[in-house]
């Protein structure tokens, strides 16, 4: 029974993400709010906020189809797949192989067009808006974030999200301009896929500008606590991703059971830092208008092919 | 005596079913008994001989080759049959996906007059048995015959509702491109044989190819086959005449059809010509990626479902190039395992394509027959009525979207591995080129995945948009659902997206020995080695994707939040209004239509479309919005070619005095000339 303490770190480090991922949210809220100059509230709040929506009586439309329904689960499950694909803590993931980096872009696009479908279930003209720019800044996100994935992949000749960061973490430390300019396309993809700014707004309900917000309008209580929650947790898969592909060291490796506090104090540490240089960009942009957004991404697409190609001429 | 000597061999048996369909076609004609056997029996025991295909297929690909030639035809000039693997291979899709169409045709054709269906029941069994035909042929003649005789009985499937101007020309259109198609063809056929006059495709497999004749022989196969593949600039007819058909015949056209000229781009480039050089593949590739995009993008702008669902056919032919094309570079550099996994990228996703677009032309089909609709603006909260047809279409959604686990996915996913394969390649423009094509595929996938929630979001979900579909429930003993024969047809079709989609190995092993047969050389051993349960195209340390164990961990988990979240929560509902912002009267209007999802893509992507706005005045009472898309090939390409062949013909027309001294005049010099030049 080899596999055993790989599938109990597997379980333990999934439910590990689904708990911790509000905390990340409520951090960057309260450093944004520092940096906004405002008293911040508590770290824990996302969790009274999950807490209060369970409680309360879900509210849906009558013409609503099953598929509304069920959409809140299915976004939970997909993040809740995503976040036992990345490597949080150690590359000893059993599931791992399962689904590799176009996998996962595939989870998150499965995520994307349940979530586009429940929104114009209810035929509100909100919901119908919401969907259609959510697509658009999907269409153009997926595939820059699919490029900066193979960037990396073609460095360590792999697609196994485990193996890149092994052979990533492995390598020395220098700049590598390939990875330079994924890292920068990563970003961008991870500012638009998690409906921040300067794409979206996660803080108003502005009509005009508002993409994901748009999107959940119909949803209450319970429902809309796991859609949050899914978000919430997305945000932490797309950070630790992150953290994965360009700063993979300090991740404990398979069997290494005594890194794991060493790991942890590093991610800890990592995501700090992560969560507060976003709360920092979110407090010095501004928002784009929506159809710049296609321009914003698409750089971010550029900068990925970019990468890929630097790799190939100067194979570094 | 043992079992086993009263089943035929493959060929025996795949033209045993080919017959049958012929002779279904001929008794299909009785219009007795209001065409009782058109009406009842034609379709489910085409269906049947469907499934026996698709038997004798499959055990075809795992056999030697096997030939027969058949005392018909001209003199001197019999017809040879031959079944190898990928034949088998193409012969098991024909097969499998027919079955499920034919049974769907059942339900669907049933209320049509006696006329119009013993003539459908011909026609549609004479077209998939020249497509039987077509995989079975092993002479040049025999294919010929079979390739014309697919293109008419389709073009008058297409025009069945020849009353209507418009599907007169949509089926003209088609005649023509697919007889410029079939010139190429025989061109390149004749280009191989070299003049010695034997056409079968032995000898053309054995003749030996100056290197500029192999690529005159390439180009004219490639552009031949992909006229009736509809690859761009020569699609045009797609999107009129798969619209035009009656659903059932367009999901076999779209499904199926497109793919026998897959399968003569395979046989003739890989098999015939051979020697596969890597410019061809870059040609390939450049066409297929232009393809694609083109295709998805058009897509996007479609209101009209079936027409919608045609530009994605066009697109999916370009992610079938893509794969070849990549195979056909990697050939070309002398790498055949990464070869033998592009091709088996471009088969699987041939594959799915039939099986998803079928379905979704099922689906399509269905709305039209219950509703009459067509037009997406029209449409709006179907699945409340049509709850099973909302189901399948969803599935067929998915599939097509290349979401994981469904089997869209696996065969992009695969397409990715070989472009992932690039760096193993020596020349250094190729090597970059090639994962760009990827980016193309990607960005491609992503917008198929918009496009689909449109028509999901649009047709099936919201309120209805027309006043008529307003009312909530159907009357009483009005189902106006798919009947259970379009039913069980798409539940087929449906069934095999999931089958392909979480059994990917299976298939694996099947394509591979279908190129290691083409190529001579198929995957690696650690490639073939791995368990049923994880597809891994070249090592394990390289990628590995095992869709069950996926599908198994989202319903898990799926499941168990669901559980959680009841066991700890109340579930307690209470139903309202949906929230209208503060602006009561709101109207079934006011929702998205397909013209406004497309928005942001004609926004970013506004140079490629020919657009027509037309915008209402601020003080127009009854304000409406129109859009005109044209496609630019017709401008560029289409219209130039058809202004020169007039104006072509206008000069030979002046030959033509109508008066019969000139014609004698005529006959005269000829004679003279012939006396001169010819002794």
């Amino acid at each position: 029974m080899t596999y055993l303490p790989g599938i109990a770190f597997q379980i333990l480090q999934s439910v590990f993400v689904v708990l911790a991922a509000p905390v990340l949210v409520g951090w960057v809220n309260q450093c944004r709010a520092w940096l906004q100059n405002r008293s911040a509230p508590s770290i824990l709040l996302p969790y009274y906020t999950l807490a209060k929506l369970f409680h309360k009586d879900a509210v849906i439309a009558q013409n609503a189809s099953p598929l509304f329904r069920i959409t809140p689960y299915v976004l939970f499950g997909c993040m809740w797949l995503a976040a036992g694909i990345v490597p949080v803590l150690a590359t000893d993931l059993p599931f791992a192989p399962a689904a590799d980096i176009i996998a996962l872009v595939g989870v998150f696009a499965l995520a994307r067009v349940f979530s586009a479908l429940a929104a114009m279930d209810i035929g509100t003209s909100f919901g119908g808006l919401g969907a259609r720019r959510e697509m658009l800044i999907g269409f153009l996100a997926e595939p820059a974030m699919l490029m900066t994935l193979f960037t990396a992949a073609f460095i360590s000749g792999s697609t196994q999200l485990t193996t890149i960061v092994e052979t990533l973490a492995h390598r020395e430390f220098a700049i590598y301009p390939s990875l330079a300019f994924a890292a920068v396309a990563f970003l961008m993809v991870l500012l638009a896929e998690n409906a921040r700014i300067p794409i979206d707004n996660p803080t108003t309900h502005l009509e005009l500008t508002m993409i994901h917000e748009a999107t959940i309008l119909e949803y209450s209580a319970r429902h809309l606590a796991l859609i949050e929650w899914a978000t919430a947790i997305k945000l932490f898969a797309y950070m630790t991703i992150g953290i994965a592909l360009f700063l993979p060291w300090g991740i404990a490796e398979a069997g290494d059971w005594a890194a794991l506090p060493l790991a942890f104090t590093v991610l800890a540490v990592k995501l700090l830092f992560a969560g507060a240089g976003l709360a920092l960009i979110e407090t010095l942009l501004a928002k784009l208008r929506l159809f710049l957004a296609p321009e914003f991404l698409s750089t971010a697409f550029l900068l990925a092919v970019l990468g890929m190609l630097t790799h190939f001429l100067i194979r570094g | 005596m043992t079992a086993s000597d009263f089943i035929p061999s493959p060929l025996a048996g795949s033209l045993l079913a080919a017959v049958s369909w012929l002779a279904i076609s001929v008794l299909a004609l009785i219009p007795a008994g209001n065409a009782f056997i058109a009406r009842r029996l034609a379709f489910p025991i085409g269906a049947l001989v469907g499934l026996a295909l698709a038997m004798f297929g499959l055990q075809a690909i795992w056999l030697s080759p096997n030939q027969l030639i058949l005392p018909l035809g001209l003199p001197d000039l019999p017809f040879h049959l031959r079944v190898d693997p990928l034949a088998g291979f193409f012969l098991l899709l024909l097969g499998s996906v027919s079955a499920g169409i034919s049974v769907y045709a059942a339900g669907y054709f049933r209320t049509e007059t006696a006329p119009r269906l013993t003539l459908i029941g011909l026609q549609y069994h004479v077209f998939l048995a020249s497509m039987a035909f077509v995989i079975l042929a092993d002479d040049a003649y025999l294919f010929m015959v079979a390739w014309e005789t697919m293109a008419l009985s389709s073009y008058f499937l297409v025009t069945t509702d020849h009353g209507l101007p418009a599907i007169r020309n949509a089926g003209f259109l088609y005649l023509l491109i697919a007889h410029l198609g079939a010139i190429a063809i025989l061109l390149c056929f004749g280009v191989m044989n070299g003049g010695h006059g034997d056409y079968t495709f032995n000898a053309l497999r054995a003749a030996h190819l100056q290197p500029l004749w192999a690529t005159v022989a390439f180009l004219l196969a490639f552009f031949g086959f992909g006229a009736k593949a509809g690859m761009i600039p020569l699609h045009a007819w797609l999107p009129e005449a798969h619209p035009a058909a009656p659903s059932p015949v367009s999901a076999l056209m779209s499904g199926i059809m497109l793919k026998t000229a897959i399968y003569g781009m395979v046989r003739v480039i890989y098999d015939l010509i051979g020697g596969v050089r890597w410019e061809w593949g870059m040609l390939v590739l450049i066409i297929g990626a232009g393809t694609t995009l083109f295709g998805v993008l058009y897509a996007l702008m479609q209101h009209d479902l079936k027409r919608l669902l045609a530009y994605h056919s066009v697109e999916n032919i370009g992610i079938i190039l893509l794969g070849l094309g990549m195979s056909m570079v990697f050939i070309g550099f002398g790498h055949p395992a990464a070869a033998t996994l592009g091709l088996i990228a471009a088969l699987y996703h041939t594959f799915n394509h039939a099986v998803f677009k079928g379905l979704l032309f099922l689906g399509a089909g269905s709305i039209l027959h219950s509703t009459g609709l067509r037009d997406l603006n029209d449409m709006g909260g179907l699945i409340r009525r049509m709850p099973k047809t909302a189901f399948y279409f969803l599935i067929g959604a998915l599939a097509i979207s290349a979401l994981p686990p469904l089997n869209g996915f696996v065969s992009e996913w695969l397409t990715f591995q070989t472009a992932l394969q690039a760096p193993v390649l020596q020349h250094g423009v190729v090597r970059s080129l090639v994962p760009l094509f990827a980016a193309m595929l990607a960005l491609a996938g992503a917008l198929t995945a918009m496009c689909f929630v449109k028509v999901y979001g649009i047709a099936f979900l919201g309120q209805p948009r027309k006043a008529e579909h307003l009312s909530r429930s159907p009357a009483v003993g009005h189902d106006i659902d798919a009947g259970e024969m379009e039913r069980f047809g798409m539940a087929w079709l449906a069934a095999s997206c999931f089958v392909l989609g979480l059994f990917p190995t299976s298939f694996l092993l099947m394509l591979n020995r279908i190129c290691a047969y083409l190529t001579g050389r198929g995957l690696s051993e650690q490639a073939l080695e791995s368990s049923w349960l994880w597809l891994v195209p070249t090592s394990s340390e390289q990628a590995s994707y095992s869709p069950i164990i996926f599908l198994v961990v989202i319903v898990a988990v799926t499941l168990l939040t669901f559980l959680l979240v009841r066991h700890f929560y109340h579930g307690r509902v209470r139903f309202s209004d949906p929230w209208d912002c503060g602006f009561p009267d709101q109207t079934p209007r006011m929702q998205d239509t397909a013209d406004a999802f497309g928005q942001p893509i004609r926004h970013v992507f506004g140079p490629i479309y020919l657009m027509e706005r037309h915008m209402p005045e601020p003080d127009d009472p009854a304000p409406r919005f129109s859009l005109k898309i044209e496609d630019r090939h017709w401008y560029w390409f289409y219209l130039p070619i058809a202004r020169f062949a007039e104006y072509v013909s206008s000069k030979i027309a002046l030959l033509q005095q109508g008066r019969i001294s000139i014609y004698l005049l005529y006959s005269f010099f000829t004679l003279i000339a012939l006396l001169v030049f010819v002794r």
